[in-house]
């Protein structure tokens, strides 16, 4: 049975993680893995494995298990496995604040407030959901207002019903699992509506979840307004145009008591800003170097921090190199400083790490600006591959093997994705 | 049988591309157009012939470290009966602690397939 060891807190780690979602599990056995011995993780549910114990649907793990897991499947066995590699596992509790100099304030629902010092940070807070605030949608202020993942752990961990009928602003797969969950659960769900011509999610939930249960579509269609004094009583809904401009003229009002928001996801960053990372303006998350290294000395992050991900598997092969990094670290096993720098270049939004070095292997997460088919996608003039696809809502993943390198001497490679013809 | 009744279309799943499938089903055969590769070929026969869907949800337990248990379906079950295997466990309860991959419901609906918790829960 998943019990995590009783904590005697230290006041001094080899390495703490901050976050024990599946970002932080990764790293802290990544940590262990590179030989660091005492590892602290801390995170502020009452059991670590994060978003992963709501997400109860299936899909996750195809890459990095080779089967098709729930995403508690999914957290328990990286849990057992943190658990089994006795890493201290700190939950209900939250890092407060932290310095330069890597010492943190913890602040635990059973042991009080602690000062402790790590030779070495890994940052894996994750990200949050963003809310109403963010797209400023005019109207009353009434409660049935939620972002679809706190519906999710409503349903799927408390047992709550956000609502009897739902309206869904915006199309990302948490909305459109929602959308399937809530209807299985006996909510009418009305239908989702998304700002953009094309939806966010993958297609496979376009089908499983909307399809499978005639749930309305609406593309180019946005929330105008929320209605309701204490509880939303109707929105009004208008189709936009290619401006993203709502046309009034055309609006109509659905009655409703609910209406969730899967709108996107934040990197939550705050102790990255406390402690001054120097952050990624697109990704909004810390610039790494290929260890996952932050712009601080012996700071590391990864996962949603860093970037958002679609797929946790991602997530886990990232979060297990930042482990890997801290380990050696505090080890002393460091390896040499990158020399190259990746630059976006057309079509390409952000790549992560920022920055690469020519002794090995690298994994380069990139995102495109538009979809293209049939393209190639290039490494300044030393590596290229074509790829039959590439769309903004899938991250583009690229292998760059070491001796593609070799023979180059410059300091940045500039990234770009260029249709073939 | 009109040609219209002859025609489904799917959406295929595989990757983003998201190739719109038809099948056409004539008296012996069904034809499969639309895809770009091997798998929308298969995937449009299976979800014409066979749909089939793993099915994930909640049950409800007693004295455990969260009011709810989230659980599947062993392996897939028809698609036309994944609403109705969720009802068939709405008034399920069990009592923590469980353990992940116990059945919870054998045989649901009679398709063979059993009920599996999802997770460990612990006592609260
Ligand atoms: S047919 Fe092939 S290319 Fe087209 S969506 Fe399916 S898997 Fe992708």
């Amino acid at each position: 049975m998943l019990t995590e060891h009783p904590v005697h807190l230290n006041d001094h780690y080899d390495v703490v993680v901050v976050g024990g979602g599946p970002a932080g599990m990764a790293a802290a056995l990544g940590a262990r893995e590179a030989g660091a011995d005492h590892i602290l993780m801390v995170d502020r549910e009452k059991d670590a494995g994060g978003i992963l114990w709501q997400c109860i649907h299936n899909g996750f793990g195809l890459h990095h298990f080779k089967e098709e897991l729930t995403g508690p499947e999914y957290a328990q066995r990286y849990l057992e496995q943190v658990i089994d590699h006795n890493i201290d596992v700190l939950t209900d509790s939250y890092v407060y604040d932290i310095d330069r100099d890597k010492n943190l304030l913890v602040m635990s629902g059973s042991k009080g407030i602690h000062r402790i010092g790590g030779r070495a940070i890994v940052l894996a807070m994750g990200a949050r959901e963003r809310t109403r605030g963010a797209i400023r949608i005019p109207g009353t202020r009434p409660s049935g207002v939620l972002t679809a993942g706190l519906a999710q752990k409503f349903v799927n961990m408390q047992g709550y019903l956000p609502g009897r009928r739902v309206v869904i602003l915006g199309s990302g797969d948490i909305g459109l699992i929602m959308a399937r969950r809530l209807t299985l659960e006996g909510v009418e769900v009305i239908g989702v509506f998304e700002i953009m011509p094309h939806v966010n999610g993958l297609n496979r939930n376009v089908v499983q979840c909307l399809h499978d249960f005639d749930i309305p579509l609406h593309l180019s269609t946005t929330v105008v307004e929320i209605h309701g004094r204490d509880r939303v009583e109707k929105v009004t809904v208008a189709p936009v145009d290619d401006q993203l401009r709502p046309d009034l003229s055309k609006a109509w009002d659905i009655p409703c008591d609910t209406m969730l928001l899967s709108i996107g996801l934040i990197p939550e960053n705050e102790l990255s800003r406390r402690i001054k990372l120097r952050l990624d303006p697109v990704t909004t998350g810390p610039q790494v170097a290929s260890t996952m290294e932050t712009s601080v000395d012996g700071i590391f992050a990864c996962g949603n921090v860093v970037h958002v991900h679609d797929l946790v598997d991602f997530v886990s092969q990232e979060s297990e190199l930042a482990g890997t990094g801290a380990g050696e670290y505090v080890t002393g096993h460091r390896r040499p400083a990158d020399n190259i720098r990746l630059v976006p270049g057309d079509n390409v939004t952000y790549c992560v790490p920022q920055t690469i070095s020519t002794d090995r292997e690298h994994t380069v997460y990139l995102r495109v600006r538009h979809p293209e088919r049939k393209c190639t996608i290039h490494f300044g003039d030393v590596y290229r591959r074509k790829l039959a696809y590439v769309f903004p809502a899938e991250m583009v993943t690229v292998k760059l093997q070491p001796r593609v390198l070799q023979a180059f001497h410059g300091d940045t490679l500039n990234v770009r994705v260029e249709a073939r013809e | 049988m009109t040609e219209t009744d002859r025609l489904s279309h799917y959406l295929c799943i595989g990757c983003p591309l998201g190739c719109r499938l038809e099948v056409e089903e004539t008296d012996d055969d069904i034809i499969v157009r639309g895809f770009t590769c091997k798998r929308g070929k298969l995937y449009g026969r299976q979800e014409h012939t066979d749909p089939r869907r793993m099915v994930t949800t909640t049950i409800a337990v007693r004295g455990g470290r969260w009011p709810r248990l989230p659980v599947k379906t062993r392996d897939t079950v028809p698609k036309a009966l994944v609403r109705e295997v969720c009802a068939a466990l709405r008034d399920l309860e069990v009592k923590a602690p469980v353990a992940i991959g116990t059945t919870v419901a054998a045989n649901v609906l009679n398709t063979g397939v059993d009920i599996v918790a999802a997770r460990d829960m612990p006592l609260a």
